[in-house]
């Protein structure tokens, strides 16, 4: 069974067709990275599997729990509110623009959620923040608030705030596009590390190299269609499809 | 008279204009925040009614709203007002048409935060009211402060106008006594009263500004 199943989703923006017919599933400790031009869709796929997005058709589930489904005319249909807080545990989002909360320290921005929404015990969930800030390489910053933080540092505080819900997958949409080009490895390297830790992840990255050496699949998208999709040798490395090799092509030419 | 009988004459009209001031920020400002929340509702006919009302309050002047309010009840009725009555209808007045102006500061608050923000929370499991209550509202009222500083020190000056329903504030006692001893004297001793209150108004909201300085 795989932990996160997103199936013939489609999804479109008035006459927009953003998504066509998507499917992706991932395995407990699976590192999957998804590349392709801007516009095809990936963020819309990510937003749709973390339900920032409501699916047009499709089904979304989550260890085998339908968080989405189709109906017999083909139309998603989500689960009851009470189910879906609890399948909102299962998966954590790290966004391009970091989206901590400001006005909550460091240490906040892990706590307040394990807190209020799991219900967790505040002394052992700080517990375990600490842990998590050290291991972000951020021991001292507790109460810092995230805008005395460099881009790096906030991002890694927003991953260590996924991790502290303690979910079952974390997604991250292009977690170093809003850094500056020296600050992008550090945060690289803590997904690497993740990786290592068998962490199920999804990533959505234009950094190539990167997704090669840390993904265990690429998946190529384009125009809202999945082109390519396999081992990281075969589709970044060595692209069979025509459009893929045009991307990476143009890519490598970039930089 | 004496320039100390003035000052007490028109100081005991003070308490009255304190009551308005601060019973109508009492009110309006959550009832601002209803009112913000209801004109950013999904629901269109909701938004665009309350549109519509905040633009009648925003656009009529507030001596003609308070009489309204203060004769409503007789014209529309036929009850009996009673003296008790001015006070309400000063503050229902007072209240309402501040609502107006407070909920577009806090509005205008609410949307200038990053939708990113109700994203982040919503990933993280945080209900909707959960999320109002402890990412947007914080960020709101810092946000607002300004604009929220403005409309308190224009209240303070606006208390005087409930001398048209004859509720006997501060300008209302300027004004007797004024006329009693034909001499501008007193309503310049009323102004000092409201530039001095505005001063306490001014150092208080900028007490509140700096409190909040702890982030950006
Ligand atoms: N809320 C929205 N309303 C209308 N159109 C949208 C919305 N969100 C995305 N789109 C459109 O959907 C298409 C896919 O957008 P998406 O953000 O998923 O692409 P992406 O692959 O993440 O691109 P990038 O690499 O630039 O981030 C784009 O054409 C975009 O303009
Ligand atoms: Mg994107």
């Amino acid at each position: 069974m795989s932990l996160f199943e997103i199936k013939n989703v489609s999804k479109s923006f008035g006459d927009l067709k953003v998504l066509n017919d998507i499917t992706v599933s991932v395995d407990k400790g699976e590192v999957v990275a998804i590349i392709g031009p801007s516009g095809s869709g990936k963020s819309t796929l990510l937003r749709c599997a973390t339900m920032l997005e409501t699916m047009d058709s499709g089904d979304l589930t989550y260890k085998g729990e339908y968080a989405a489904k189709n109906d017999e005319n083909g139309k998603s249909v989500y689960a009851p509110p009470s189910e879906l807080r609890k399948i909102k545990g299962y998966f954590g989002l790290v966004f391009q623009q970091f989206n901590l909360f400001p006005h909550y320290s460091v240490l906040k921005n892990l706590c307040d959620a394990p807190v209020s929404v799991q219900k967790r015990d505040r002394k052992e969930v700080e517990k375990e923040a600490r842990v998590l800030i050290s291991k972000m390489g951020l021991e001292g910053k507790e109460n810092y608030y995230p805008q005395q933080l460099s881009g790096g540092q906030q991002q890694r505080v927003a991953i260590a705030r996924a991790l502290c819900m303690n979910p079952d997958i974390l997604f991250f949409d292009e977690p170093t596009s809003a850094l500056d080009p020296e600050l992008t490895g550090e945060i690289l390297k803590v997904i690497r590390q993740l990786a290592q830790e068998h962490m199920t992840m999804v990533i959505v990255t234009h950094e190539m190299a990167f997704a090669r050496d840390v993904a265990d699949r690429v998946i190529f998208m384009d125009g809202g269609y999945i082109v390519e999709e396999g081992r990281p040798e075969d589709v970044i490395t060595n692209p069979k499809e025509e459009r893929t090799q045009r991307f990476l092509a143009r890519f490598s030419e970039n930089g | 008279m004496s320039l100390m009988n003035v000052m007490r004459q028109i100081g005991s009209g003070f308490g009255s204009t304190l009551i308005i001031f601060f019973f109508t920020l009492l009110f309006s400002m959550p009832l601002g925040i209803l009112v913000a929340l209801g004109r950013m509702s999904k629901i269109k006919p909701l938004s665009v009614l309350i549109q519509g009302i905040i633009s009648i309050l925003r656009g009529t002047p507030l001596m003609l709203q308070l009489i309204v309010v203060f004769y409503g009840p007789y014209y529309l009725f036929g009850m009996k007002l009673s003296t008790g009555w001015r006070l309400y209808a000063t503050l229902i007045g007072f209240s309402i048409n501040y609502a107006a102006y407070f909920a577009e500061i806090f509005r205008a608050g609410i949307q200038s935060i990053p939708v990113g923000q109700t994203e982040a929370a919503t990933v993280l499991g945080y209900t909707k009211v959960q999320t109002f209550v402890k990412i947007i509202f914080p960020q709101m009222v810092k946000r607002t402060i300004p604009p929220v500083t403005n409309e308190v020190i224009t209240l303070v000056k606006d208390t005087s106008l409930a001398f048209v329903l004859a509720y006997q504030e501060m300008f209302t006692y300027a004004k007797q006594v004024s006329a009693a001893m034909s001499s501008l004297m007193p309503l310049f001793v009323a102004g000092l009263f409201y530039y001095l209150f505005n001063l306490v108004v001014t150092i208080a909201m900028d007490r509140i500004e700096k409190a909040l300085s702890y982030y950006n």
